[in-house]
């Protein structure tokens, strides 16, 4: 195991990106590419990179040029997962073999997806790797929207969105569903490690995914990805937005060890109200209608139990 | 490197074994498959050379055939020998990245045991799969019987894996006609076996750290044309030469010789079928029986179906009248697919030829010596009218009234 990387402050780590280019074509205010130079400026390992179709892929490798300055692969929208466990098997028939060019080098195995290709469509392909128990990080950049192809609605979209296929209108208050539970399914896989976390947290942040990459087998991080485009707040305002979602618990952050023990590793001093964190953006504004309150009760109560629940399965420390 | 296995010159192999031994052979890194009916035996014995270690390598036992083939590529880009196996239902669920797998010239190895499509759903080989792939920009080889099987899986590796070549081939067999059929196949040693594809060449493999590469990139209008332009350049004109050397050495070295378009009878032949997989065998028979009758009948075996062999087809067909395509897929609103890349052929020969087309051996359907005897009586009757006597397109074999179109 290669020793962790020390990071100092949060100006030192953000400008040690050597990896993940700014040049990139990434929306000003996007999450991204903060939650990308979050991930790969927490190690000084060598990477081995997938990212499945979405925002990062498409403005991150436009031929003749690339952002990234570790070996990168991108097959579909579907099996960014199954890419990076390919090479993986390739890396330990080749190593067995004596055919590694760096014998001696360690790389990490990281594929990132959106919500899209992770909740939906890539679903069956991060099962099947984790459940074979590929040594390898997936990390979901979660806006809870198709946002590259327009803002559709996914399973991740939380209740009371409105998106361009689950509009707010005059007799619809936007998305029905709520939010699937990535977090609690990936869990039940047994994965060693998953992790939920926030880009504006970045101490939590940096300290789970050195853990993910010192664990040995699938690792899943669930990192919440503000959308400017989609959730409709200034650019400038991505971080003000990830802090409100985290204050307000719509967004905790906790890790769940070997598929059972759950520990919260962020607990608000004052925890605010979630319509704090929904006024905020234009993608919730219609709930504040007088004939849509039943959905922010709705919202509040439902983040009130998931945040009573994991308490208990803290406590419970099974 | 592994334990050799101790083989017979002559094994009794059926197609499935053929080509899983040829794999053994070349030392294949990783396999990542998902099981198959009739291709399933390729894999299976895979993994039993893995578990009495006369293999070392990853098999990766994915959820799906569209998860086999990402694999793949994922392993493939990381730099070492790939391959896999597949039929039907199967390769359909791989077709969006077979086209993913060319598009990043990786040399992946495909093995498709030939089956129908369903709907009705059929276990049987017929050809309905392999034309789902024939515009994927991969290279496709075509094996009449085990032995094919076996040989050419050498070939498309050496050609595949060619850094001037860079794309992935497939070796097609007929499902269970081939694949579960033993016959002689005469073998190499594992040493002999190996040199004759030698070592693997990494090329951009991301495995190496000191030199990152990005693969599979976004192109728009401004650069995709190029790259498809070149991928197709490269399969017309650098792919057929490679194709040509691999098969002199490969003779060189065992005797067996193979052609890319294979001819049997046809230098003075005024009918000709041109047809696929077991069929070929059969017509072979069939053309001799009726030589010995005095007509002059011959039979064109395509044993690259891509890139198409337009230039090796238009001289094989010089001076023959009649042509009868033998096509064992369902067209499905069309004629066949080798009627139709005849026809192109044919259109561009400079001579008067009369193309029909015949459908034949659907969902396994039996293609027997009597119908290929009809066939070309038919054939040898359009040679002397020099214009269609029947049908342009007639289906072989189907019970209840004859179906043909004119």
């Amino acid at each position: 195991m290669s020793e962790m990387k020390k990071i100092k402050n949060l100006k030192e780590f953000s400008t040690s990106a050597d990896r993940f280019e700014g040049a990139n074509l990434l929306c000003p205010g996007c999450a991204h590419s903060i939650i990308v130079r979050e991930v790969l400026n927490a190690t000084n390992d060598d990477l081995i990179l997938a990212a499945s179709t979405g925002c990062l892929e498409v403005c991150t490798a436009v031929y003749p040029y690339t952002s990234w300055d570790a070996s990168w692969i991108h097959i579909g929208f579907e099996n960014g997962s199954t890419a990076v466990a390919g090479a993986e098997a390739m890396y330990k028939a080749l190593k067995r073999k004596g055919r590694l060019k760096q014998p001696d080098r360690e790389p990490k195995f990281v594929a990132f997806g959106g919500d899209g290709a992770s909740y939906d469509i890539g679903f069956q392909w991060i099962s099947g790797c984790f459940e074979r128990g590929h040594n390898m990080m997936y990390v979901v950049l979660d806006n809870e929207v198709y946002a590259n192809t327009g803002g559709q609605r996914s399973s991740s979209t939380p209740i009371g969105a409105s998106t361009t296929t689950a509009p707010a209108g005059r007799v619809s208050y936007g998305e029905k569903m709520h939010k699937k539970n990535m977090m609690q399914i990936m869990a039940a896989h047994g994965s060693p490690y998953v992790a939920q976390v926030a880009p504006n947290k970045w101490k939590d942040m940096v300290k789970k995914i050195q853990t993910g990459f010192a664990t040995e087998g699938p690792v899943f991080i669930n990192a919440m990805s503000a959308c400017t485009t989609e959730w409709k707040f200034l650019p400038e305002d991505t971080i003000a937005i990830s802090d409100l979602a985290t204050d307000s618990l719509v967004f905790p952050l906790y890790e769940i060890i070997g598929g059972t023990k759950l520990n919260i590793t962020y607990r608000p001093k004052n925890v605010i109200p979630v319509k704090d964190y929904l006024g905020a953006q234009g993608r919730f504004k219609h709930l504040f209608k007088p004939e849509n309150k039943h959905v922010l009760d709705e919202w509040q109560a439902r983040v009130d139990r998931d945040w009573e629940y994991l308490q208990r399965r803290e406590e419970a420390s099974v | 490197m592994a334990d050799k296995m101790e083989l017979r010159d002559v094994e009794v192999w059926d197609g499935n074994m053929a080509a899983s031994q040829a794999l053994r052979q070349v030392q294949i890194d990783v396999v990542a498959a998902y099981p198959i009916t009739p291709s399933t035996p390729i894999v299976e014995n895979y993994g039993n050379y893995l578990a009495n270690g006369y293999i070392d390598g990853e098999f990766v036992m994915v959820e799906s055939e569209h998860a086999a083939m990402s694999g793949c590529i994922g392993a493939a880009a990381a730099g070492g020998r790939v391959a896999t196996a597949t039929s039907s239902q199967g390769f359909a669920l791989m077709v969006e990245t077979l086209y993913q797998a060319s598009g990043m010239r990786l040399p992946i190895i495909l093995n498709v045991v030939n089956r129908a499509l369903a709907a009705p759903l059929n276990v049987n080989g017929d050809h309905s799969d392999m034309y789902l792939g024939r515009d994927s920009g991969w290279i496709q080889f075509d094996a009449y019987n085990p032995q094919h099987a076996y040989d050419l899986n050498f070939i498309a590796f050496r050609v595949a894996e060619d850094h001037e070549i860079r794309l992935p081939a497939m070796v097609h067999q007929d499902g269970f006609l081939t694949s579960h059929t033993a016959q002689g196949v005469k073998t190499m040693d594992d040493d002999t076996a190996y040199n004759f594809v030698g070592e693997f060449k990494p090329m951009n493999d991301m495995l190496d750290l000191d030199h990152p590469v990005t693969h599979g990139v976004q192109t728009e209008e401004d650069w995709h044309f190029e790259h498809k332009a070149r991928q197709h350049n490269d399969l017309m004109t650098k792919v057929f030469p490679k194709i040509e050397a691999a098969f002199d050495a490969f003779e060189k070295m065992t005797g067996r010789r193979y052609n890319i378009v294979e001819t049997y009878k046809t230098e003075d032949a005024d009918a000709v079928v041109v047809c696929m997989g077991t069929s070929v065998e059969t017509a072979y028979e069939v053309a001799d029986e009726l030589r010995a009758d005095g007509k002059k009948v011959g039979v064109i075996g395509i044993r690259v179906v891509r890139p198409w062999p337009h230039a090796q087809i238009a001289e094989a067909l010089k001076g023959i009248k009649a042509i009868g395509a033998l096509d064992r897929s369902s067209p499905n609103g069309t004629f066949g697919m080798l009627y139709n890349e005849l026809a192109g052929t044919v259109v561009n020969s400079g001579e008067v030829k009369v193309l029909t087309n015949y459908v034949y051996g659907l969902g396994g359907r039996d293609l027997t010596k009597v119908h290929l005897r009809e066939i070309y009586a038919e054939l040898l009757a359009n040679a002397e009218a020099g214009k269609p006597t029947t049908p342009l397109q007639q289906l072989i074999g189907v019970r209840g009234p004859k179906i043909s179109f004119h």
